[in-house]
């Protein structure tokens, strides 16, 4: 173990799985100067052939990502920011998450298709979606959500080496984050949820940025006798289900944190399917602590008001525990 | 044997006309099933393009990667596919070379190097690219063809791929089939200057061939795959042709105006490149012709019994719909 910052961490995980695997081919925009620090020494470290910059051109990236993981290579994909991945987006929508299921199952695409998701850095609308929900929708593309910056290693290394396209989205502002991260091997599967506080009262999942102003407002209502269970997710594609609803049967109350807008969020799905096959524990109705249906605003104090905070998971939480049913 | 100041041998000329009548004969097949309701999907027929597939494929081995389009039942055959697991496929039926879950639009065989027909127009082009990465880093001599259309090429991912290509020297061979129309607009009215000549500022060697002349293509193709194989980078082929169908089977139930001319359709079908090339072949050797008569039975039976296969294929057990969506299930 050693305190590492979440950025960090990936760039161990990237450098050990390029170590360990040969066929692996990075390549995006400006991995080389690595403007977040996560490709930082790659190109150095394994030359031209195998960490390549790319053109700004992301229509042609992400399917060459396609293409050259049909052909043999595992592949690792920068998108740099999440709102670029629209650009992206023909290869990933239609050709990475529908090659192998249109050729029933001939193929493998070995891609990790990294980016920043999320807002809280002042970069404005065209660089601040979350965009989980998009991807988790597409159904063919696995999504990965890391909250710390040992589950970033862990779970990075193991979406390298999963055979399907995998998003590895970073929480915008969370790289700088610190974090024990283990030292070499270590894996986290995709689609098993992780308890990050246990607790009697409430269910709070949270999601990628989401845990850890989850686990402050846990640590804050902890003080008045409150206990919350906090689940965090870690990829929303698989998605560990079980392991959610099993905490919801505990508490009997659930409130969702997602970094989403409302409509489509993560947070809606969990709270449907929360609601279809846990609605006999449920003691009081289900929330959900989005983004509004909104582009994400410049200014600090605008986006502030939209994103999801500390303060909103605890008002949140208290709302959900005070309910009573109508007499 | 010299056709058309090739020097080919008589087997490999007999292997194209082979190729070319057997996409023919599949495709005029489909046609009818088509017309008498059989098939489940829409069909998009290569009828009268031939030539360019055929004379670009002759030059790969399976090893090689090919891209497709939506009209891509050419190319699956001339790459190497299995005609009768093509059919199943179309039909819809379990045998298909998908087990029906993609149909015509994505006929594919990976074990042939037949990365695939592709519904995206376009679509095709940065997959090529990237497999085109791969062979290069294999570093084997292996090379990538993207087949793609007139429509495609307004597609800014050409560009893009023109450009990383140049660049990287990737092994990949563009080749453009003007067949005269995008969809249901003349590529006059869609398209501005030349298409070959859109690879002329990245630095990336082009041809405007004629690609109703198998020989043509064939020669184009040989320089451009020579190229690649030796690590001198990527080429761009614009093989003039004409698509005497229409752009989908089913046209004739929802478009009403006729979208262009009837004599400019017979002029190019007087221009069809399996006529033409047999002539040739006739021309240059009187003797061909019962070769080309027991060519054309041959494929004529291959084609009933790919018929007769994907028939007696059953249809796809409707509890497998969920297919096989990943590799690693969650």
């Amino acid at each position: 173990m050693a305190r590492k910052r979440m950025i960090q961490a990936m760039n161990e995980a990237l450098i050990e799985e390029m170590e360990r695997d040969p066929s692996i081919v990075l390549f995006g925009e400006d991995v080389k100067a690595s403007l977040f620090g996560d490709t930082k020494g790659l190109w150095k470290r394994f030359g031209p052939d195998r960490v390549r910059d790319t053109p700004i051109c992301e229509a042609l990236i992400s399917g060459m990502a396609v293409g050259a993981a049909a052909a043999g290579r595992r592949v690792i994909c920068h998108m740099m920011f999440g709102n670029f991945v629209y650009t992206g987006m023909d290869a990933i929508a239609n050709q990475a998450a529908k090659l192998r299921y249109m050729t029933n199952g001939q193929i493998k695409l070995p891609i990790t298709y990294l980016a920043v998701s999320g807002g809280g850095r002042s970069a404005a609308a065209q660089h601040s979606d979350a965009i989980h929900p998009v991807l988790a929708n597409l159904g063919g593309v696995k999504v990965v959500m890391p909250g710390s910056p040992a589950d970033a290693k862990g779970l990075l290394k193991s979406a390298i080496r999963d055979d399907d396209p995998v998003f590895f989205l970073q929480a915008a502002g969370r790289g700088g984050e610190p974090g024990e991260v283990p030292e070499g091997e270590y894996l986290i599967p995709l689609g098993r949820a992780a308890i990050r506080r246990p607790g009697r009262d409430l269910s709070l999942v949270a999601i990628g940025a989401m845990v850890r102003p989850a686990l402050k407002a846990a640590e804050a209502l902890s003080g008045e006798g409150i206990e919350v269970e906090v689940v965090d997710p870690r990829t929303v594609v698989p998605l560990d289900l079980e392991t959610i609803l099993a905490s919801v049967r505990r508490t009997g109350r659930l409130v969702v944190v997602d970094e989403a807008r409302d409509t489509c969020s993560v947070a809606s799905h969990l709270a449907a399917l929360a609601a279809e096959r846990a609605f006999d524990a449920l003691l009081a109705p289900i929330r959900r602590v989005t983004v509004p249906d909104c582009c994400i605003p410049y200014a600090p104090v605008l986006e502030r008001a939209i994103l999801p905070s500390v303060e909103t998971i605890e008002r949140a939480v208290r709302e959900t525990l005070a309910w009573r049913r109508p007499t | 044997m010299v056709v058309g100041g090739s020097n080919l041998p008589r087997e490999e000329l007999l292997e194209m006309y082979r190729r070319m009548v057997l996409i023919r004969r599949i495709e005029e097949q489909l046609a009818r099933d088509c017309a008498a309701g059989k098939l489940p999907g829409p069909v998009h027929l290569y009828i009268g393009e031939e030539a360019v597939a055929v004379g670009v494929c002759r030059h790969l081995s399976e090893r090689d990667w090919i891209t497709s389009t939506h009209r891509g039942h050419g190319h699956f055959l001339a790459k190497g596919g299995d005609p009768a697991r093509m059919m199943a496929e179309i039909y819809g039926r379990a045998d298909g070379i998908c087990g029906g879950f993609g149909g015509s639009m994505h006929v594919a065989d990976f074990s042939r190097g037949i990365i695939g027909a592709n519904g995206i127009v376009g679509g095709g082009i940065a997959l090529a690219t990237g497999a085109a990465l791969a062979a290069q880093l294999d570093g084997d001599g292996r090379v990538a063809v993207a087949f793609f259309g007139d429509g495609a090429a307004n597609q800014g991912v050409l560009m893009e791929a023109l450009n990383v290509a140049s660049l990287w020297k990737l092994p990949l061979i563009l080749v453009c089939e003007n067949n005269g129309f995008s969809e249901f607009s003349p590529t006059a009215t869609v398209t501005s200057g030349s298409i070959a000549e859109r690879a002329r500022p990245f630095g990336v060697p082009f041809r405007e061939i004629d690609g109703n002349d198998v020989i043509a293509v064939w020669q184009a193709a040989d320089v451009a795959v020579r190229r690649a194989r030796e690590g001198r980078g990527p080429s761009l082929i614009e093989a003039r042709t004409y698509r005497t169908r229409g752009h989908v089977e089913y046209e004739v139930t929802f478009i009403t105006e006729p979208y262009r001319d009837e004599a400019e359709v017979e002029a190019w079908r007087a221009r069809d490149p399996i006529d033409r090339f047999a002539r040739r072949l006739r021309e240059e050797d009187p003797g061909v012709a019962d070769e080309l008569a027991a060519i054309d039975a041959a494929v004529e039976e291959t084609m009933r019994a790919a018929v007769r296969f994907a028939e007696s294929s059953p249809e796809p057990d409707p509890a497998s719909a969920r297919g096989q969506m990943f590799a690693t299930a969650p």
